[in-house]
């Protein structure tokens, strides 16, 4: 067996500004409505989280409350900013005290640069919905664009999402956080077109069981050219079905499997790995949905072996 | 026997301003979040809302600043035809206007027509504890039946439900109170009866699609958790299919459709469509593959039946 191998995620940004919420939402099952009961978080609280069996994320939430950010930049700079592989900046769009926040954020940077040079950087522009929705495109363009000059004396490529815990838009961001750091995503992508051509089904989409984050999908060619399907569905899945998982609790039991026979839609979600679901679309007005369970099964080895390979980037 | 297929059943739906009658309305039939709520302007006019399935509903919105004393308020007109009036009164205020008011609505209403369903919800419970909840719940019955007493209304047909719109309260109330409504109740209630017995089912429901108001149950006990993780699966499948279709789930789409949800124990949930926008979802606790298939062909005999009672 392999040991695992560790990845450090620094979360930081101005207290209140939602850290804790969305890794409760993330990690631990919380809804939207439970961050509510999130009082401040005291230093740093650290967590780990086992991703697709042998990566652990070692999430470091960092409260923001100014005299621990300013601890953070000063007597424990390199115990923060050694051996950080992301760092995940969340920035509340409704601040007040936007100027000081870029300030925070370019000193967080300098000390990254300094002890982490080759860490990944994520921005999330946080509590979206508190913006109008018909402004949040410039909104996230203009702030982005502020980002972009602030960092530029940085050598890091930052990477923008726009985030609420209120809808589906933090699935997103986080699975393309966690998968940055899995060096094993292409393999499975490869193995699900495989799957997908074989199968012949419309779209296979991978998810990580306890985070329902996704780690990949395939979609074939002739559902890509019918814009029919919502360009937003992967986190939108991911959302529905954690909180169905969520309801389903209260009959003291957990989801097992779900298959769909409608006039839109013929889908079967099944588990396939002890780590992964996978969703199948099938054709429209397909009847029988046997076969491609049956097909699951049968590659539930080949997916394992992808998903134990190592995950130590040379 | 008449038939009341044609006939729209009025329920008004009254209260004083902010008791939550708009969220209510919103939440039900609108599917807005419940936290949205809190931007609802006070409504001035009556607006409505109707529901076409098993019979024809219109839900109307009497504003609370209507003042049922005024002599220009025409009772007569309002209340002429209702079958049922809902009367929303906000646990967490000081409720004792809204127990004045509603007694003089339920004595209005009563002189008009002695047949009227008056359906009190003890509204906006979450914010109560657990303790102070049966105490509000008790307060507010005792007193309402001493001032109906007093008025010589004891016998006009009041019951009483504890709602908020941040649980299945709300809906599981609506469902009880338009149950009443529904004039083959009876005949349902006994195909889902023969349903659950022959196909070996806990638990069945005949839902309104896009409310998921529950329309009619089989005759066992209703199970708060159970009706909320079928009302759940209802939202899977319809939003898991609204990804990649666009044939909107509305309630007028009675094409074919059968999805199934399995849990760990071995128990699953099954969810067809049936006829005038409605869905059957039911609950077995024991799984075996025959059994799905054995669920799938009782629900087209419940289908048959129930077009056979439309017919
Ligand atoms: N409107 C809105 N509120 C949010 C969102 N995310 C979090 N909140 C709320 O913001 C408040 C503070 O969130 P926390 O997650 O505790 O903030 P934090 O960043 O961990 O704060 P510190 O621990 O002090 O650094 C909570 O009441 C959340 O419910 C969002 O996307 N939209
Ligand atoms: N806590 C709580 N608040 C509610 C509930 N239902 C409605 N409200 C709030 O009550 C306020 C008034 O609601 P509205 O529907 O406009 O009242 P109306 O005048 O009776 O139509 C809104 O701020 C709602 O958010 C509930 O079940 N619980
Ligand atoms: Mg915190
Ligand atoms: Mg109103």
């Amino acid at each position: 067996m392999v040991a695992p191998s560790r990845k450090k995620l620094l979360l930081i940004g101005r207290s209140g500004s939602g850290k804790s919420s969305m890794r409760s939402i993330i990690f631990s099952n919380y809804t939207a409505f439970d961050t509510h009961r999130l009082g401040a978080t005291i230093d740093v609280e650290h967590s780990q989280l086992r991703f697709l069996g042998n990566v652990t994320l070692n999430l470091w939430d960092c409260g923001g409350q100014n005299s621990f950010i300013e601890n953070y930049l000063t007597t424990q700079r390199d115990h923060i900013f050694n051996l950080v592989e992301v760092l995940i900046y969340v920035f509340d769009i409704g601040s007040q005290e936007v100027p000081k926040d870029m300030e925070t954020f370019k000193r967080c940077l300098d000390n990254l640069q300094e002890f982490s040079p080759n860490a990944k950087v994520f921005v999330l522009l946080h509590k979206m919905d508190l913006v109008r929705v018909d402004r949040r495109e410039q909104v996230f363009n203009a702030t982005m664009m502020t980002l972009h000059a602030h960092a530029n004396e940085f050598k890091f490529q930052l990477t923008g999402f726009a985030t609420s815990i209120w809808d589906e838009s933090l699935y997103k961001a986080w699975s393309a956080i966690v998968c940055s750091l899995m060096s094993n995503i292409s393999a499975l992508q490869s193995e699900l077109e495989t799957f997908a051509k074989v199968s012949s089904v419309q779209e296979v989409v991978l998810f990580e069981k306890t985070t329902f984050l996704l780690v990949a999908h395939a979609t074939s060619d002739d559902m890509d050219s019918s814009s029919q399907a919502d360009p937003k569905r992967f986190e939108k899945i991911s959302n529905i079905i954690k909180s169905y998982r969520q309801s389903v609790s209260k009959l003291r039991t957990q989801l097992h499997s779900i298959s769909l026979l409608s006039n839109n839609c013929v889908a079967v979600l099944e588990p396939l790995t002890s780590n992964t679901i996978i969703m199948t679309v099938l054709p429209k007005h397909s009847a029988d949905t046997n076969m491609v369970i049956s097909n699951i099964k049968a590659s539930k080895t080949r997916f394992e072996e992808l998903e134990s390979k190592s995950n130590d980037l040379p | 026997m008449i038939s009341q297929g044609t006939r729209e059943q009025k329920i008004l739906l009254m209260g004083l301003r902010r008791g939550g009658k708009s969220s209510i309305r919103q939440v039900i039939f609108h599917g807005m979040q419940p936290i949205e709520t809190l931007y609802l302007e006070s409504t001035t006019k009556p607006t409505s809302e109707k529901l076409s399935s098993l019979a024809n509903f219109v839900i109307e919105e009497i504003p609370g600043q209507v003042d049922v004393t005024n002599p220009e308020f025409e009772s007569s007109k309002v209340f002429k035809g209702a079958s049922t009036v809902i009367y929303v009164i906000d646990s967490q205020d000081e409720y004792l206007l809204s127990l004045q008011n509603v007694v003089q609505v339920i004595s209005q209403g009563y002189k008009i027509d002695r047949n009227i369903h008056f359906e009190i919800l003890i509204h906006k419970v979450d914010g109560l504890s657990e303790d102070f909840r049966l105490d509000t719940k008790r307060d507010i019955i005792q007193r309402i039946n001493d001032d109906l007493v007093d008025i010589g209304a004891y016998d006009a047909d009041v019951t009483f439900h504890m709602t908020s719109i941040f649980d299945q309260s709300i809906v599981e109330a609506l469902s009880r109170i338009i149950q009443k409504l529904v004039p083959e109740l009876s005949s349902l209630t006994q195909l889902l009866d023969m349903f659950c017995m022959r196909t070996g089912v806990e638990k069945a429901f005949v839902f309104e699609a896009s409310s998921k108001i529950y329309l009619a149950t089989d005759s066992s006990p209703v199970d708060a958790e159970i009706y909320q993780v079928c009302s759940d699966f209802i939202d899977v499948s319809a939003d898991l299919g609204g990804l990649y279709g666009t044939s909107a789930n509305t309630g007028n789409s009675d094409g074919r459709e059968f999805s199934t949800s399995r849990f760990n124990n071995g128990s699953v949930i099954c969810l067809t469509r049936l006829i005038k926008g409605c869905l059957l979802v039911c609950l077995c606790t024991s799984e075996t593959d025959n059994k799905i298939t054995l669920v799938e062909f009782n629900a087209d005999v419940f289908r048959e039946g129930m077009e056979k009672i439309y017919a």
